[in-house]
């Protein structure tokens, strides 16, 4: 018995390919979440400098500020992939996922805008 | 001879939402539910979030704003909430890094890092609430 032609390297690929790319993005911006908080919590917690001053004067430190930039743009780009995840699991009519998916990335852009916005003010 | 195809054992394939009160949940299927209803609802509080930020670090003035406003015990319950779903989100999402280097993966494994799992999520988050609501 042949195997048939098509396993393998050999398979017909065909879609939109974003399946693993945006299961391999949902790994790497998690690691990026991930060390931020862990960082971010251990400075605070050692500069032991718990007022305001001491707060917002961590997200003037230019290097804190492009981190915390990076870290939010992972975690929205996290958060798509993880929503339409549900959404995929959850809403069965192609046309009201549609809508739902539509919602969430007027929410994510929504959020990222008033994100940046506030990185910025401080 | 005994039919054993004929046994009355029901058999759960695709289940319904009919199925959810009676079925029995593995820890690991607990803890990967909840993955997925902390980051749902950590998604819906971002807005809230963000506007406690963005309280925290604009001014003097705003930062006593939130303070004020993280004295309500209200907003204390969400904030503790966000925590718990914080920290099971980051937890879980560590032992699934480990699980995609095929390690957790056996039956044992899998239901002791799952438990663990939950333990350590509400352990913290159980010091960040008597912290949060004045114990300490």
């Amino acid at each position: 018995m042949s195997l048939p032609s098509n396993i393998g390297s050999k398979r017909l690929v065909v879609g939109a390919h974003y399946g693993l790319a945006d299961w391999l993005a949902q790994r790497f911006t998690a690691v990026v979440m991930a060390c931020y908080s862990v960082l971010l919590l251990a400075v605070f917690f050692w500069m032991h400098d718990f007022t305001y001053n001491g707060w917002a004067g961590l997200f003037n430190t230019q290097w804190v500020k492009v981190a915390t930039f990076v870290t939010l743009l992972s975690l929205f780009y996290h958060v798509w992939v993880g929503m339409r995840d549900i959404w995929m699991d959850y809403i069965k009519p192609a046309s009201l996922r549609m809508v739902f998916q539509a919602l969430t990335i007027v929410w994510l852009l929504g959020c990222a805008g008033y994100a940046l916005q506030i990185l910025w003010s401080v | 001879m005994s039919d054993l195809t004929s046994n009355d054992k029901k058999i759960y394939r695709n289940i319904g939402i009919s199925d959810l009160g009676h079925y029995r949940l593995p820890a690991a299927g607990v803890v990967s539910i909840l993955h997925r209803i902390s980051g749902a609802g950590m998604f819906l509080f971002l807005p809230f979030l963000l506007y406690l930020f963005k309280k925290s670090v604009t001014s003097e003035i705003s930062f006593s704003i939130f303070r004020g406003f993280m004295g309500h015990w209200y907003i204390k319950l969400v904030v503790l909430g966000l925590i718990w779903a914080f920290l099971h989100h980051l937890i879980a999402g560590v032992r699934h890094l480990f699980m995609d280097a095929h390690h957790l993966l056996e039956k044992e494994s899998g239901r002791n890092s799952a438990l663990a799992v939950m333990g350590l999520s509400i352990v913290i988050s159980a010091i960040a609430g008597l912290k949060l609501f004045g114990a300490f």
